[in-house]
């Protein structure tokens, strides 16, 4: 997975799969500081401190623990090959919070990637789950909440061609309000192929 | 403040989904899932779900219910995505590109006609 936004949807999906109801997607870049942070915080069910140790280490995970598998130990090995890190804080019964960070102007730091495709393929195929995605940009900051989108639909679905457009819109504003050169790094680096 | 218009265009679509749902006749919900697990991302499960929104969005597919699971244990042939129309029994799809996926919403979900080259017999 050579994008932030994959790992992001693969490491949502573990929130989902611990039954959340409510997650928070929270993107910082600063340049000052040379840092990129991306967290996600969820009210599923947690995890015992001996899960969270186990969690970051593929070979204990891959064998015992299948719901989280390979996607955290990759995200991890990555950030800290970018003088960054990745850490887990969970309880039981009230949710986890994922935090990673990079040096953004690291040379082999990943592309954030298509950070809008993720959030709308999160937000569309998982209704039942609250989505709130915060972004940062040195002092600037934006958040989408998907709440008020639902209650102005109603029944309707989100997964309506005329909503999907609306949705995506939406984010793409959100992003584009803070850092108006977001989808153009995004994409251009996504595009560019992977040299060796 | 941008989030206020797009709210107002939102209603818009609103009106627009429900115009469409009083003329649609009950032809029974479609359900279309995609898998989203590490190995399915890893195969490019989003640029399959990426190209099944857009058809959605460019030919105004209306009434159809995308949604995402986990790993189904067949990482091999992942990209996975399911389609259940009505009460016929559930299709499965195995590497699906974006081309794929395409023709899954167009031939299959639009008129009824399965897409025969990726279909999975479990």
């Amino acid at each position: 997975m050579r994008e932030l936004s994959l790992h992001l949807l693969d490491i949502a999906e573990n929130s989902i799969a611990a039954g959340a109801k409510r997650i928070e997607i929270s993107l910082i870049e600063d340049s000052v500081l040379d840092l990129l942070q991306m967290s996600i915080t969820d009210n599923g069910k947690g995890m015992s401190p001996e899960m969270v140790a186990q969690v970051t280490d593929p070979f204990i995970t891959s064998r015992t623990t299948r719901k989280v598998g390979l996607g955290i130990p990759l995200l991890k090995a990555a950030a800290e090959a970018c003088n960054g890190f990745l850490n887990i804080t969970s309880e039981l019964g009230a949710g986890t919070t994922l935090t990673v960070r990079f040096q953004r102007s690291h040379i082999d730091r990943m592309p954030i990637g298509d950070l809008v495709t993720t959030m709308v393929n999160l937000i569309v195929c998982n209704p039942m789950v609250h989505w709130l995605f915060e972004y940062r940009y040195d002092n600037k900051s934006a958040v989408f909440d998907d709440e008020p989108v639902k209650d102005t639909l109603g029944d309707i679905p989100l997964s309506e061609p005329e909503v999907l457009t609306c949705i995506r819109n939406m984010i793409e504003e959100t992003v584009l309000g803070i850092n108006p050169e977001f989808l153009q790094d995004s994409v251009t680096l996504t595009n560019q192929p992977i040299r060796r | 403040m941008p989030v206020i218009k797009s709210l107002e265009d939102l209603k818009k679509a609103r009106e627009e989904a429900l115009k469409k749902r009083e003329l649609k006749a009950t032809s029974g919900t479609v359900q279309v899932i995609v898998g989203m697990g590490t190995c399915g991302i890893a195969a490019g499960a989003r640029d399959a779900m990426k190209a099944i929104l857009e058809t959605i969005e460019t030919d105004a597919i209306s009434g159809v219910i995308v949604t995402q699971t986990g790993c189904i244990g067949l990482c091999e042939k992942e990209p996975i995505v399911q389609v259940v129309i009505g009460e016929q029994p559930k299709v499965t799809y195995g590497k699906v590109t974006p081309e794929i996926a395409r023709r899954i919403m167009k031939e299959h979900v639009s008129s009824g006609k399965i897409v025969e080259s990726n279909k999975i017999n479990l």
